[in-house]
């Protein structure tokens, strides 16, 4: 329930509703969009990127001397958290053609593909599998799919959202494959939104300039990912899955080719060793970096390993100086501080509006102008909304969407959202939803060419741990996409790539290497990457932790 | 947390800990010094990883919750359910048929549902669990998949049911059939990949990739929008 002092603010919003409604009604824009200058302005003074601190020199590896995000830098300027000689390299603990790392839908996909062109496939993770990123996502999938939209269009959406540094090929069989992808995904069982008649539902997103958004309620990243996870399990005889054992280093063989991983069993505390003809890295993004000390959407174990391990074998990055701001992150009540309330809810009609109710921006901008804009709202404006908890927002009116289009609308497109409120007693469709940005998506990551391939041999990435297809800002709805797009290629090309990789002595030197390298910048010896698992201990804890070195999951 | 937040007792492992009011059992659990590896997924529910159960003080009641929903009360005793070891047949989506025949040959143990509704008093979602188990021992799927939609895969209905049903494996069968099946299919979408496989966008794609930035930028600006 909101506190008295909020519901004075409510009261205005409810105030304004009437004439909102209207105005969504006449088919009018409902505030105008932003020119090309106006975002650059928005997107310089108030987005976090652009803040002082917010990226730094990478001073070691493949993209020396580049800027990325401050706390990317950490990771990557950190020592391996194995002894190299402590592994015996000639006994690998299993053999595979391709080795999954993570799975998501990305590497769900991937491993599918890959058992369909005949190579055998050992699928790793770091929680159970599914609990992901991808499990999480809730407002939809885009492809050109109607009549009066098409993939040229879709292409300009991707291009111009990613403030056109995307990189094309990327992004054209991203738009290509779409259809297919939505094909694909329903013949193995989806449960799409459709009318009678199997016309798909879909809906507006920010940035695009056709209603794409394919849907499953708002559960769709479930949807898709729990099917595509049932079709693994089917598989049993081509696809071997390993939980709870997250990969901590790549290993090369002595072509320099990526030929395997080493895994950590988070229980046991074992290691063992992959051999593996081809590797692909789908292990998703970095929102537990909490970068900027900002609250994310994302699930437990999304801590960069992905671009950690593949930067100590020589790969390139891509786009690693921006990071995505969802611009509904849930500040009220405190409990899910920071959880995702889908864009959506802004599809299905929600107006954002500030204190006294008024509109401020137009409510689907591509994600980072729209996040900058609420920040410039709460901000400079002053026109925000203080929490208990010492957190500021604005309101998103999501009642509007029931005057819009009718009781029961909520409960149909948007249950889990309706759910996570209720739980917690605020009931959105009575009452608005207290949102600020929070910290989302990986928006560059590992350079991938339209096959997968990185800069290293043997090495493939799929989903968010990649970079190239979305430039510096991701759409709604291209994420999911890329998952199924990019991992189905993955696991393709990957297959092709073992059936004639050969097999020679593999290495771990340049873990070595690397170290070396991390040692002559002068780094703290105790600092370890990757993260695997963040660390929410408090500090009254830790001092009494006395034989512990408490770091990720380092005892 | 906020500062001066008022403390509870929570009891974890049956040790008495004092964490923050307003906790969710994880939060609880991390503020107590547990570092948790197992047993936490998405922490906004989604993944099903975090199924508890707990009993509150003076309750006799075993209840079920998710571990990041679940704000802890003074008092509750609480443990985790890391996973279910729970059986899913194995089955080639391609060769079943979407009718009662599935049901029977791959979960026949769906038709010893003694009714008893202990699955929807367990169930963290607030689904009708036992009314899907029903439709599907009447052969409705459509209707099972609609009910279990919400589904997260956290087990507790099957680990509380005393006819040992593994309700949420069957209900992803029903999903997947009533999907793939029962909806009706898009006549666009069938047309937009036959027309997208006959190369239709390519030429246009093709020349956009190689043009200058300039160029992209102004169809960019002057692409009319249509919102729905």
């Amino acid at each position: 329930m909101y506190p008295e002092y909020m519901r004075k603010s409510i009261k205005k919003v409810e105030k304004t509703r009437p004439e909102r409604l209207k105005l969504a009604r006449s088919g009018k824009a409902i505030f105008p969009m932003m020119s090309e200058e106006e975002r650059q302005e928005v997107l310089d003074n108030f987005h976090p990127d652009y803040k002082k601190d917010a990226r730094k020199k990478v001073r070691i590896g493949p993209n020396k001397g580049e800027s990325i995000t401050t706390e990317v830098v950490d990771e990557l300027e950190a020592y391996s958290r194995i002894k190299p000689e402590y592994f015996d390299l000639k006994h690998p603990d299993y053999e595979t053609d391709v080795l999954v790392i993570g799975a998501g839908s990305a590497g769900f996909s991937a491993s599918l593909l890959a058992a369909e062109n005949g190579a055998d496939v050992l699928l790793v993770t770091k929680l159970r599998i599914g609990d992901s990123n991808s499990m999480m996502a809730q407002g939809g999938i885009q492809a050109a799919v109607l009549p009066d939209d098409n993939p040229v269009l879709h292409y300009l959406d991707v291009i111009g959202g990613g403030h056109f540094d995307n990189k094309p090929d990327l992004a054209k069989a991203l738009v290509s494959e779409a259809p297919d992808a939505i094909h694909w995904l329903q013949e193995l069982g989806v449960m799409f939104d459709r009318n009678e008649d199997g016309t798909m539902l879909t809906k507006s997103g920010g940035g695009t300039c056709r209603p794409r958004m394919h849907s499953a309620r708002d559960y769709t990243g479930a949807a898709i990912c729990r099917t595509i996870r049932d079709e693994v399990l089917n598989r049993p005889d081509k696809i071997k899955i390993l939980e709870h054992q997250p990969v901590v280093e790549l290993i090369k063989d002595s072509n320099g080719n990526v030929a395997g991983a080493v895994l950590y069993h988070l229980e046991n505390r074992n290691y063992y060793t992959v051999k593996a003809k081809a590797t692909i890295i789908a292990t998703g993004g970095f929102g537990r970096l909490h970068i900027k000390g900002y609250e994310t959407t994302n699930h437990y174990g999304a801590t960069a390993d992905g671009l950690v391990i593949a930067y100590r074998v020589g790969a390139n990055l891509l786009f690693m100086d921006s990071v995505q701001y969802h611009p509904t992150g849930a500040v009220y009540p405190p409990q899910i501080l920071g959880f995702l309330c889908t864009e959506k809810i802004r599809g299905l009609g929600a107006q954002p509006v500030n204190s006294n109710g008024e509109l401020f921006v137009h409510p689907l901008e591509p994600r980072d102008i729209e996040a900058s804009a609420f920040i410039r709202e709460c901000t400079e404006r002053g026109m925000g909304i203080d929490t208990p908890g010492g957190q500021v927002g604005i309101w998103l009116d999501s009642p509007l969407i029931e005057k819009l289009s009718g009781p029961g609308t909520i409960k149909k497109n948007l249950p889990a959202m309706l759910r996570q409120f209720e739980r917690f007693d605020v009931d959105i469709t009575k009452d608005p939803i207290l949102v600020f940005p929070t910290l989302h998506y990986q928006n560059g990551g590992i350079e991938i060419n339209d096959h997968c391939e990185t800069s290293v041999n043997g090495l493939f990435v799929a989903g968010e741990a990649s970079g190239g297809i979305h430039g510096r800002n991701r759409l709604m709805g291209n994420s999911q996409l890329d998952l199924i797009v990019f991992g189905r290629r993955a696991g393709i090309y990957a297959a092709q790539y073992a059936k004639k990789a050969k097999t020679v002595a593999l290495t771990l030197s340049h873990i070595t290497e690397y170290d070396k390298e991390v040692e002559k910048i002068g780094v703290d010896k105790k600092h370890i990457s990757p993260m695997i698992l963040p660390d929410y201990t408090p500090a009254s804890v830790k001092e009494r932790q006395h034989t512990t070195d408490y770091q990720g999951t380092l005892r | 947390m906020p500062k001066n937040v008022p403390m509870m007792k929570v009891y974890i492992l049956g040790e008495g800990f004092d964490v923050p009011e307003g906790s969710t059992i994880i939060s609880a659990m991390e503020y107590a010094g547990f570092q948790l590896t197992v047993g936490v997924g998405c922490r906004e529910g989604f993944c099903g990883a975090c199924a508890t159960l707990y009993r509150e003080k003076g309750d006799y009641k075993l209840q079920a919750g998710l571990a990041c929903q679940t704000v802890v009360t003074d008092g509750m005793n609480i443990a985790q359910i890391p996973f279910v070891p729970a059986e899913k047949p194995i089955y080639d989506i391609n060769k079943v048929e979407p009718d009662i025949e599935a049901f029977k040959t791959l979960y026949p143990i769906l038709f010893r549902c003694v009714g008893c509704n202990t699955c929807t008093k367990a169930c963290p979602q607030d689904i009708e669990v036992m009314d899907y188990v029903q439709a599907l021992i009447r052969g409705d799927i459509a209707k099972a998949a609609d009910l279990s939609f919400d589904c997260i895969r956290c087990g507790l209905c099957a680990l509380r049911c005393p006819a040992e049903i593994v309700q949420y494996n069957a209900a992803i069968l029903a999903r997947r059939l009533t999907g793939k099946y029962l909806l009706p299919k898009s006549p666009d979408l069938e047309k937009r990949v036959k027309e997208i496989a006959e190369g239709f966008y390519e030429e246009e794609l093709q020349k956009l990739t190689k043009s200058d930035k300039e160029t992209v930028k102004k169809r960019y600006y002057d692409r009319d929008i249509k919102t729905g």
